[in-house]
């Protein structure tokens, strides 16, 4: 289905249930990544020799089709930011394969990609800092448009202002400067700026985080309306696992730098397999007094491992209350335990599969996948 | 009640939560129509305009609203941390019986540490990165109780260890940028309960944590709470967060309460067409929605131009439906049930229709 290393094959296309999941994921997705990993170097003395490595994305893959929204979540530090970064290219990868339209852009120079930069856009978070003070409204959205020379038929000011327009602003705004808007404002010249060359790929990184949660509704739907008119895809990266329910198709749950767990969204809100998601979804404070007292808590102990020097194997057994020694020795491999839905994990929860089923599967997977 | 000297006025009718009397409080926290105002070369920013309640022991206020609406404001005016030269606070507050508005600085500061403390929203700025998270400790402790380092130094390590903190004998050494976030955290709300405070106010104690680090932040509040008995004043822009440990909540707006309730009232029975934008602009993770988001249209107002009026009318659906009212007279809080306080022109029973037939289908 969705991921390259798909191992229940036969029963792979079944589509998942789900009251209104989008049906459309045939054909070749937009964005396929494939074991993608950063390493970053760690230097020390005067010679800056390399001392020890931070294992920032190690081994995630994952595809998004045409039309869909990912929602990429994890604590801090887990790589759900630098996944992104190297999704736009501004990073570049350690190893792994990116393929956008089936080209593989992975190793594509600066200037290669140039063209390609009109395709794949960012959304990003702080829409004070991501914004050039000392530049109109103008300047900024029509940024685009000089850098790559595109012609457009009213000339650039009419199509920026049409831009404003399709993001709730007022044309009038053109000649502002970004201190005299708002933040939900500045948030939409963001989005103004990122649609101006009609990208295909979309990655926002925590794109409404910043915002007051009524202002935050109101740019959460604005995604949602672009999604529909101008079929766009969405990475969305966050951390709010709320909103990230609500934009979502299909979400991936990160942990130091590793994928473990991937789902239709229903799927994995309702069904969690992994321990991580689960703690994660339960620790969630919801708005809603009257389930206080009844929901149930798991709560992990203690912050997330150094990604310096991440714990062997499963690297949740150190804050997973299931664990056993085969955590601590064998690393579970993302295999796919219901359709569309892959956790990696040697004791899932929510499934029928037991566990002998999960070893055996990761004596299959284990070859190829790492 | 050693406060008790000035004389009693006439209460100029009204209800008396809005009332500005000046009999001592009988209540351990009360705020009498406080006002905190900023002069500046634009106007003077209204940033809290008349704010009352009541606060027991033992009890949590959250108090929600979005940026801008007075929320922080008001916290540091209890504390009393704000500059007098720069800010004008008028009103009263009590703290078991004592008022200090008109108090003097150095009898705020005797209170503060000791009566009531604070918990900030970022740990990595509150505190400084020159000692050591022990010494800081240590030093507010002192200030307030006439011990030894020796005696204080063994009261750190003991509170390091109660708020979680593994090995806090070795911690206690450590500099702040050698705590992680969580643990950061953990190190200010043992620095705040130092001195065993009865009035604990959080402002925004886990916005800039990670979820797993927040709920472990918010049930050591809870199990802290049970232990002292101390009254909670919790400030936070999630409405989450608030139901998970509020008793009472109350939803400012422009500088001034709009709704106060209990967390079931304004959760499920609100009555203000804004804290029903707010429940509205929620996305849920407990259960899927349908509907589109229904976001509060336009933005926060001006704090030094407030809309006459009711402030949220230019945002209001329904602020058409009161005669125009909304735009002329300011509304005051009043009781919508027992203990239920709202601020809207709309007649309750309009109100609690409009609730029923259109805000709680699309929640």
């Amino acid at each position: 289905m969705s991921t390259s290393q798909s191992p229940a094959g036969a029963e792979g296309t079944v589509a998942a249930p789900g009251a209104n999941a989008k049906p459309a994921r045939t054909g070749e997705p937009l964005l396929e990544v494939t074991d993608l990993r950063k390493h970053f170097p760690v230097t020390a003395g005067l010679l800056r020799r390399q001392v020890a490595t931070v294992k920032a994305v190690d081994g995630v893959s994952f595809s998004v089709h045409k039309g869909q929204t990912l929602g990429l979540v994890g604590e801090s530090g887990c790589g759900k930011t630098t996944t992104g970064r190297m999704i736009m290219k501004l990073l570049d990868s350690t190893s792994g394969k990116i393929a956008f339209e089936g080209h593989d852009i992975t190793r594509y120079s600066q200037a290669r990609m140039r063209p390609l930069r009109r395709d794949i856009q960012m959304i990003f978070q702080d829409p004070y800092s991501s914004l050039n003070p000392r530049k109109t409204v103008g300047a900024i959205v029509g940024a685009p448009f000089r850098l790559q020379n595109i012609q457009t038929e009213n000339g650039v000011k009419k199509a920026v202002q049409e831009l404003l327009e399709l993001v709730g602003l007022s044309p009038e705004h053109y000649n502002r400067y970004p201190h005299e808007f708002s933040g939900g404002q500045r948030q939409r010249i963001g989005i103004a700026r990122t649609l101006a060359l009609k990208p295909k790929l979309i990655v926002a990184d925590e794109p409404v985080s910043a915002l007051d949660v009524s202002v935050q509704a109101q740019v959460v739907n604005l995604l949602e309306d672009l999604q529909d008119e101008l079929d766009l895809t969405y990475v969305v990266i966050a951390h709010d696992l709320s909103v990230v329910r609500h934009i979502s198709d299909r979400v991936a749950v990160m942990y130091l730098g590793k994928l473990v767990e991937i789902a239709d969204r229903d799927d994995l809100y309702e069904r969690p397999m992994h321990p991580y998601t689960k703690a994660l979804l339960s620790a969630v404070p919801i708005p809603d007094p009257a389930q206080r007292d009844n929901r149930e808590r798991i709560r992990l102990q203690g912050d997330v491992p150094s990604p310096l020097d991440p714990p062997p194997a499963c690297r949740f057994h150190t804050r997973c209350w299931k664990a056993q020694d085969i955590c601590k020795q064998v690393e579970p491999p993302l295999v796919e335990l219901s359709p569309g839905h892959m956790a990696a994990c040697h004791f899932p929860e929510n499934t029928t599969v037991s566990e002998t089923d999960v070893v055996a599967k990761a004596a299959v997977v284990s070859p190829e996948a790492d | 009640m050693s406060d008790a000297k000035r004389p009693a006025e006439t209460l100029n009718g009204g209800p008396a939560e809005v009332t500005a009397g000046s009999a001592p409080s009988t209540a351990f926290l009360e705020l009498r129509d406080l006002k905190i105002h900023f002069p500046t070369d634009d106007g003077v920013v209204k940033s809290v305009d008349g704010l009352s309640f009541k606060l027991e022991r033992g009890r949590t206020l959250g108090i929600v609203g979005e940026s801008g609406s007075g929320k922080s404001v008001t916290s540091l005016g209890i504390l009393g941390l704000h500059n007098r030269r720069n800010a004008r606070v008028s009103g009263e507050i009590w703290l078991d019986g004592t008022e200090l508005v008109s108090a003097s600085e150095e009898q705020v500061r005797r209170l503060r540490g000791r009566k009531m403390a604070m918990i900030f929203q970022d740990p990595l700025s509150a505190m400084h990165p020159f000692y050591t998270v022990g010494a800081q400790i240590i030093e507010a402790y002192r200030v307030h109780n006439d011990v030894s380092k020796q005696v204080a130094r063994k009261h750190a390590i003991d509170m390091l260890g109660r708020v979680g903190i593994p090995k806090p004998d070795k911690r206690v050494d450590d500099y702040p940028h050698q705590f992680s976030g969580g643990m950061r955290q953990r190190a200010m709300i043992a620095m705040a309960l130092s001195c065993d405070p009865e009035l604990l106010i959080a402002d925004e104690p886990t916005t800039a944590l990670d979820v797993t680090v927040q709920a472990q932040i918010l049930d050591l509040i809870r199990d802290l709470q049970q232990e002292f008995n101390s009254a909670i004043i919790m400030i936070t822009h999630d409405l989450g967060v608030t139901a998970e440990l509020s008793d009472d909540v109350l939803v400012m707006y422009g500088g001034r309460c709009i709704e106060r309730g209990t967390a079931g009232e304004v959760f499920h029975e609100p009555e203000h067409p804004y804290t029903w934008g707010l429940l509205g602009s929620m996305p849920r993770l407990d259960r899927l929605r349908n509907e589109r988001l229904q976001p509060i249209p336009g933005s926060p107002p001006s704090l030094i131009n407030l809309p006459s009026g009711c402030a949220f009318n230019p945002r209001c659906p329904y602020a058409d439906q009161t005669d125009g009212r909304s735009t002329a007279d300011r509304p005051e809080l009043r009781e919508t049930g027992p203990g239920h306080l709202v601020a809207c022109h709309l007649p309750t029973d309009r109100r609690r229709q409009i609730f029923a037939d259109e805000i709680r289908p699309k929640l």
